[in-house]
């Protein structure tokens, strides 16, 4: 009988050669009656690998559909080594996975392919998101136009807005879901808002200074200001379109008059 | 650390909010989303559902909608996967202050985690890693239990593992270091049958020696579930706690031995990879429940025999 060795050793020992190929089997483990552990022991680095590679391909599934099924889990297996969990919700895995496409060198010619992953990466932050009741229509009934310039919106916990030099958000929605492909010109620019006004997830495309404006009203500016910032960005903004498309897609959940004394 | 810690009662406040259902003598199955549908054409099905903690740990959203949904008609079991009890490491107090709020949200029948770890330092390896069995992890996992039970206010059921190696520095067989830690933290077991069929094929010993030496009387849960096959390094039988097919026959045997002991205990059929409809696991859980039954009116048989 050997003595207990310090009660932390054997997870030092075991956890190295989990995400790292290039290490043994860990000299602690072995298989029954002496029993060689070799394959034993793989059968966990399996597991943590292929397991962390399913949990990125189901919340990438538009980003897998892109590039094939072999093409992605290769590409993950790198991401998985390089940066494994750090929490146990694996629905909070992955938040680096869109900066690391796009520096991963056999998706250089796929450049919009990033973008589609962080629409989808905001897609499960929306769909894990508190629950609140969207802003009704009528709240805003009740400012004194005068007064409207002045008015601050508190964000939807879900709401969330991704800005793209390309057509990331139709390359999102057209992959999806198995249906068929229409041929996309990746190179328009698209701002995707994604909400939760009732119970699922929706993406919407933003028109343009869409982002710009509700940019502004998410980080706290008032209405004035956003609409400002809207315009300079597009002249053509359409103020009274963008508020009636904000409160039905459900960005906000309050408007704030305590400036308005 | 002494024996059994005392639990509070839950306030008559919580005990209101969802209604309480039995889970005495029934069958469940792995709750999946993608089953609710499905579930709901059925009627009211008997039996409880038991779901991964981790996956309800979101602040809100559709995963939540579904669980109350299956929650009001329902017992539910609230298995967690991730606390790393069997972790050299203090436990996650954020992650045990998550699994908290979801044992006081949603009040399950049955609440369990496992004898394992899985995350090391900072990294979370998302798999169920092996022990040493040995005084000093004893000790360690039964002061990770009694935090546990403390922080939640109630005992847990802890699961055996299935395991592909052992360690060479272990001084305690893996029923001897569970009774104990029963023993110390007066918590209940979740004993997962599936998981002794693989580690007794993968280690060599009997799993009906096993079964012998575990403490029945301490099981409040059992798990079925199915296996795949692989090679070791000798090219011997390697079996993998795969849950992605039905139960096998030889684990359906040892299952009837263990109710013909024990009586009737909650048995939960675990499907979590290649999921098939609905009305496949269904009738996986209704052959677990014809065993419950049998033996539930044998005893019944068996008490007015007595009177």
């Amino acid at each position: 009988m050997q003595p207990d060795p310090l009660p932390s050793s054997y997870a030092a020992a075991f956890s190295p050669g989990l995400i790292d190929p290039g290490r043994g089997t860990p000299d602690i483990v072995a298989g029954p009656n002496g029993k060689a552990a070799v394959k034993r022991y793989n059968v966990y680095r399996n597991n943590v690998t292929v397991s962390l590679i399913d949990a990125l391909a189901a919340i990438y599934p538009a980003v897998q559909r892109i590039t094939g099924v072999d093409f992605f889990r290769a590409m993950a297996r790198f991401h998985v080594r390089e940066t494994p969990p750090v929490s146990p919700l694996l629905f909070e895995y992955g938040r680096d996975f869109p900066a690391f496409i796009e520096t991963y060198e056999h998706a250089r010619t796929m450049p919009w392919l990033a973008d589609t992953a962080r629409i989808e990466r905001a897609w499960l932050d929306a769909y894990h998101a508190a629950d609140a009741e969207p802003l009704g229509a009528s709240t805003l009934a009740v400012v004194p136009p005068d007064r409207f310039a002045h008015v601050t919106f508190t964000p939807h916990p879900a709401t969330r807005i991704v800005r793209s030099p390309f057509a990331a958000m139709t390359i999102f929605a057209a992959n999806r879901g198995d249906g068929p492909i229409d041929t996309i010109d990746a190179g328009t620019p698209e701002d995707a808002l994604i909400t939760r006004p009732a119970h699922e997830v929706t993406v919407h495309r933003l028109p343009p200074g869409g982002a710009a404006f509700l940019g502004a009203l998410t980080s706290g500016r008032p209405l004035g200001e956003a609409a400002a910032a809207a315009m300079e960005e597009a002249p053509g903004f359409d103020l009274g379109a963008g508020i009636a498309d904000m409160l039905a897609a459900g960005v906000f959940t309050a408007l704030d008059l305590e400036e308005m004394t | 650390m002494n024996a059994k810690a005392e639990f509070h009662v839950a306030s008559a406040a919580q005990a209101l909010r969802l209604p309480a259902h039995s889970v005495a003598g029934e069958a469940g199955t792995s709750f999946k989303h993608e089953h609710l549908a499905a579930i709901f054409a059925d009627g009211k099905p008997k039996g409880f559902f038991e779901v991964h903690a981790e996956n309800y740990m979101g602040a809100g959203g559709p995963p939540h909608r579904a669980l109350e949904a299956i929650r009001r008609d329902n017992p539910v079991s609230l298995h967690g996967v991730c606390m790393s009890i069997g972790g050299p490491q203090p436990l996650d107090r954020a992650h045990l202050a998550r699994f908290k709020a979801l044992v006081d949200r949603y009040e399950p029948a049955l609440v369990s985690e496992h004898l394992a770890w899985s995350t090391h330092e900072t990294t979370f390896f998302n798999d169920l890693l092996p022990l040493p069995y040995t005084q000093a992890t004893l000790d360690r996992v039964c002061d990770h239990i009694d935090e546990v039970q403390e922080v939640i206010g109630r005992p847990i059921l802890l699961e055996n593992p299935s395991t592909y190696v052992t360690f060479r520095h272990s001084t305690m067989g893996e029923t001897a270091f569970i009774r104990a830690i029963a023993r110390r933290t007066g918590c209940g077991l979740l004993l997962d049958v599936n998981n002794v069929f693989v580690s007794a094929t993968n280690h060599g010993f009997s799993a009906l020696d096993y079964l012998a030496d575990f403490p029945l009387a301490g099981v409040g849960e059992i798990h079925l579930a199915g296996h795949a096959a692989q090679a070791d390094d000798e090219g011997e039988l390697l079996l993998i706690d795969s849950h992605d097919g039905p139960v096998a026959d030889a684990v359906w045997t040892l299952f009837e031995i263990v109710i013909g002991r024990r009586g009737p205990v909650p048995t939960l059929i675990e499907w979590d990879s290649n999921i098939p409809e609905w009305p496949v696991l269904k009738a996986e859980a209704a052959a677990a429940k014809a065993i419950l039954d049998r033996h539930a009116r044998r005893l019944a048989g068996d008490e007015s025999h007595a009177a």
